[in-house]
């Protein structure tokens, strides 16, 4: 199976992992400091959660309803072809093709297929909402973790959970400060709750300074979380994933 | 049904624990791409719709579902499911031996997005607001807008509904962008001219009158 014919559900509470525990988040709750494998934000993951679900795979396999080879191909699938990269790629276009960010802003599921980016599951369709002078757009999944997946590959865990989702539609302003991003008072943030079939990107604004870029520059500019609304694009962020 | 997935709006789980994007892996453990490819492929069997398998999450003690990483709350219920259609039976599931041959699909699950004969309900620019409505079962309309007054920006097309589809029934109906001020929704303190749009289910919606 490829990973790019589906636009599932997230709903991951999971964040942190104890291989990386030098990073500058905070790993709230009571587990913060331990250096051993710790998958969730919370303590106590049964140990045998591993082997029930590589047992279920493998009933799956046994009856043909998963592809033995699934687990690498949907691994390779979001490491390689479905990922950030692809949702930059529609920002760089519509920053530097008037015509194709009208159309963009008109019908999104149309427009991301002009660039070869299908996938979506039954129903769900592409909305892009742009940041202006005066809008700072943002998306979340309050009830689950729904994301566009074929633009954007697997969400960050953070996006799937707890903190994320209860309080970026209560208090939007202080959620955006914890990624560094200030919104002006007069500037209205706007979030997007996906919690129907449509899924959201965020265009964000072309920065200053890029106007002799080529759309393959701005590309490597534009981030994932910047396509969420967590973050800006700034020309210094270089370091776009995927 | 008012479970605790139902996370908007409440406080106390701490700062947004963001691992940097550039180093963020796709996944934290090699069972979960195992539980998510699982996902897929039932899923497009078609005998239970995304919804129900929402549900069958939503279902968990409040504990369980804050205590359990994300992929395995998808296990806990893809396990619950396969057995409840027919894809696995128990006791294949307890002891890691297919015996059976998978039983027929009774009930395929088969989602419609064509609109209704009946008009839209509402027009954009409408003042409407969300029915204050608890439903026991699953529902797409987040607590924190029940009861709400919002204006609608546009319809946005058709989907089975929600309370119906996790039930394998296919209901479908309209669905319209809601834009809500942030002060309705969280009262005079809440930041300025902020808002929070969202797509509601033609039933989840009455007019003011």
């Amino acid at each position: 199976m490829s990973g790019d014919d589906h636009d599932h559900d997230h709903d991951h509470d999971h964040h942190d992992h104890g291989d990386d525990h030098d990073h500058d988040h905070h790993d709230h709750g009571d587990d913060h400091d331990h250096d051993h494998h710790d998958h969730g934000d919370h303590s106590d993951v049964p140990s045998d959660v591993a082997l029930r679900a590589k047992a279920l795979f493998s009933l799956l396999a046994d009856k043909g309803i998963v592809d033995p080879d699934g687990v690498d191909r949907i691994v390779e699938a979001y490491e390689h072809r479905v990922g950030p990269h692809l949702g930059a790629k529609v920002v760089a276009r519509a920053w530097v093709d008037e015509g194709y960010r009208q159309r963009l802003l008109a019908d999104g599921t149309a427009a991301v297929q002009e660039l070869g980016i299908g996938g979506w599951r039954d129903g769900s369709r592409l909305v892009a909402v742009e940041n202006r002078a005066d809008v700072h757009n943002v998306v979340v999944c309050t009830l689950c973790s729904c994301y566009p997946l074929p633009l954007l590959g697997v969400p960050p865990a953070w996006y799937k959970s707890a903190p994320y989702r209860s309080r970026v539609v209560l208090d939007p302003r202080g959620v955006l400060a914890e990624f560094g991003t200030e919104v002006d008072p007069g500037v209205e943030v706007r979030v997007w709750d996906s919690n129907s079939e449509v899924r959201y990107l965020v265009l964000p604004e072309r920065p200053a300074g890029t106007e002799v870029m080529s759309e393959d520059e701005l590309a490597a500019l534009v981030g994932r979380n910047a396509m969420i609304g967590v973050e800006r694009v700034t020309v210094a962020t270089g370091d776009v994933a995927g | 049904m008012n479970g605790i997935h139902d996370l908007g709006g409440m406080a106390g789980f701490g700062p947004v624990a963001a691992e940097p994007e550039r180093t963020e892996p796709n996944f934290h453990d090699d069972w979960e791409p195992a539980v998510l490819s699982s996902m897929y492929a039932t899923l497009r069997l078609r005998r239970w719709s995304i919804d129900e398998f929402r549900l069958t999450i939503e279902r968990s003690a409040p504990l369980d579902y804050l205590r359990r990483s994300y992929y395995e709350k998808w296990l806990v219920a893809l396990e619950e499911l396969v057995v409840r259609h027919g894809v696995l039976s128990a006791e294949e599931l307890a002891s890691g031996q297919a015996s059976a041959s998978l039983s027929p699909n009774e009930h395929r699950w088969t989602p419609s997005f064509e609109p209704p004969d009946a008009p839209a309900r509402f027009v954009d620019g409408a003042v409407v607001r969300a029915v204050n409505r608890h439903p026991a079962g699953h529902t797409r309309a987040p607590r924190y807008v029940r009861g709400r007054v919002g204006t609608v920006i546009r319809a946005v097309g058709t989907e089975p509904l929600p309370e119906d589809a996790a039930a394998g029934v296919c209901t479908p109906q309209r669905l319209y962008l809601v834009r809500f001020e942030a002060a309705e929704l969280w009262g005079p303190d809440s930041g300025g001219n902020d808002a929070v749009y969202l797509e509601l289910w033609e039933s989840y919606l009455e007019e003011i009158p």
